[in-house]
């Protein structure tokens, strides 16, 4: 099966594990991502305004090529999966923003049509957690691992409907399904300051240490993430256990993790 | 607040949201993780912006401190979605002209080697037109 794939600015620099370990993770699962030709940066964060219009075009014009293609979008990054499903949402509900829009679109009109993946997603819906973990050739027995959610892969749930907002299994479940054992602690889906490290790095600092210390008083060896911006946060403001992308433990899991590394 | 009546009502229509459906429970503020940060918490935007006071809202800090993570939003009971209310203003605030929170010559100081393009380009879609 191939997918429209959307990478998104960061995976193509500084989270290059994102990137390069989801394409190769998803060939052993059957699943080609095709990039979007041409896409340009969603831009970071949603922002909520309807009068925003200019920002919110990249996104459309991803979704419209993957409506063209007649396939799903699948993002792998928090960032750009809340703010590509945000915009289509956006799209499908508010007419006289979605008009705005269609004004600017050279390519052709768009009414929020296509579906939107994140990977994790596109693990349990598309591949089932069941045939991830048939294709696991090294099993990450007995490792202590916390899935950090962050704010922007499961809210606003009216909008992202990806899992129980307050209380998600997707990342434990792939978790279990790598073989390793989930670390379930209170702060997982708490924001870890976000952009505001640039603003108030001690704000960050604060937000940042009470997520990993709640993760370590769990017994976590380790977080995960799916978000770039969690993880700087979580790492500059002194995680002492890793933190690494689940793209990455996934390939590892799949033996697939050498054949990517440059 | 008769010079604010045409500034609350661009604010509602931007955000979409109705203030008076909040019935002050104070929820949104006690799960803001930037509720230390701020002047003005989310119940009160919801409420000046209700009645009109949009002007301190303007000028407070508070506006660049909301991190965006839509925790107000997803666990209000009455789904009045503060932080939308607290975007509405910011880019009132922002929209002025010489009003950017931040501009291209503050990049240097906040680049270290492991800084990713996502925090730039989000700070810079918050805290700049």
């Amino acid at each position: 099966m191939k997918v429209s794939y959307f990478p998104g600015c960061t995976l193509k620099n500084k989270a290059k594990e994102l990137d390069v370990y989801s394409v190769k993770s998803a060939e052993v699962l059957g699943i080609t991502l095709e990039e979007i030709e041409n896409w340009q940066c969603c831009g970071g964060v949603f922002t909520t305004a309807r009068d925003e219009v200019a920002t919110k075009l990249s996104s459309v014009r991803a979704l419209k090529y993957a409506l063209d293609k007649e396939q799903p979008l699948v993002t792998v990054c928090s960032a750009c999966h809340n703010v590509i499903k945000q915009t289509n949402y956006a799209m499908q509900n508010d007419k006289e923003f979605a008009d705005k829009v269609n004004r600017y679109m050279a390519e052709g009109s768009y009414n929020g049509e296509t579906e939107v993946y994140n990977y994790l997603e596109m693990l349990r819906d598309m591949v089932g957690f069941d045939a991830v973990k048939e294709k696991v050739v090294n099993p990450l027995k007995g490792k202590k691992i916390a899935a950090y959610y962050g704010c922007l892969l499961l809210r606003p749930n009216s909008v992202m409907r990806m899992d129980d907002p307050e209380n998600p299994t997707i990342m434990e479940d792939l978790i279990k399904a790598m073989g390793a054992d989930p670390i379930v602690y209170a702060k997982r889906n708490e924001c870890c300051g976000g952009y505001i490290s640039v603003e108030s790095p001690e704000a960050a600092k604060r937000n940042s240490n009470a997520v990993i210390e709640n993760a370590k008083a769990a017994g976590a060896e380790m977080i995960i993430t799916a978000c770039p911006l969690c993880k700087y946060n979580l790492v500059k403001n002194g995680a002492d256990i890793p933190v690494i992308y689940f793209t990455e433990l996934l390939a590892e899991a799949l033996g697939v993790k050498e054949d990517t590394n440059e | 607040m008769n010079n604010n009546s045409y500034l609350q009502e661009e604010i509602i229509r931007r955000s979409g949201v109705n203030p008076s459906k909040c019935m002050r429970c104070g929820k949104c503020s006690a799960t803001c993780p930037a509720y230390d940060e701020m002047e003005y918490h989310p119940h009160q935007f919801v409420n000046m912006v209700e009645s009109g006071d949009i002007e301190p809202l303007l000028n407070s800090e508070s506006l660049y401190k909301c991190l965006s993570c839509f925790a107000c939003i997803d666990r209000c009971p009455r789904n009045v979605e503060p932080a939308k209310l607290v975007e509405a203003v910011r880019i009132a605030a922002v929209r002025k002209q010489g009003a950017n929170r931040m501009t291209a010559n503050d990049v240097p100081r906040m680049i270290d080697e492991d800084v990713p393009p996502q925090l730039l380009v989000s700070a810079f879609r918050k805290y700049t037109k």
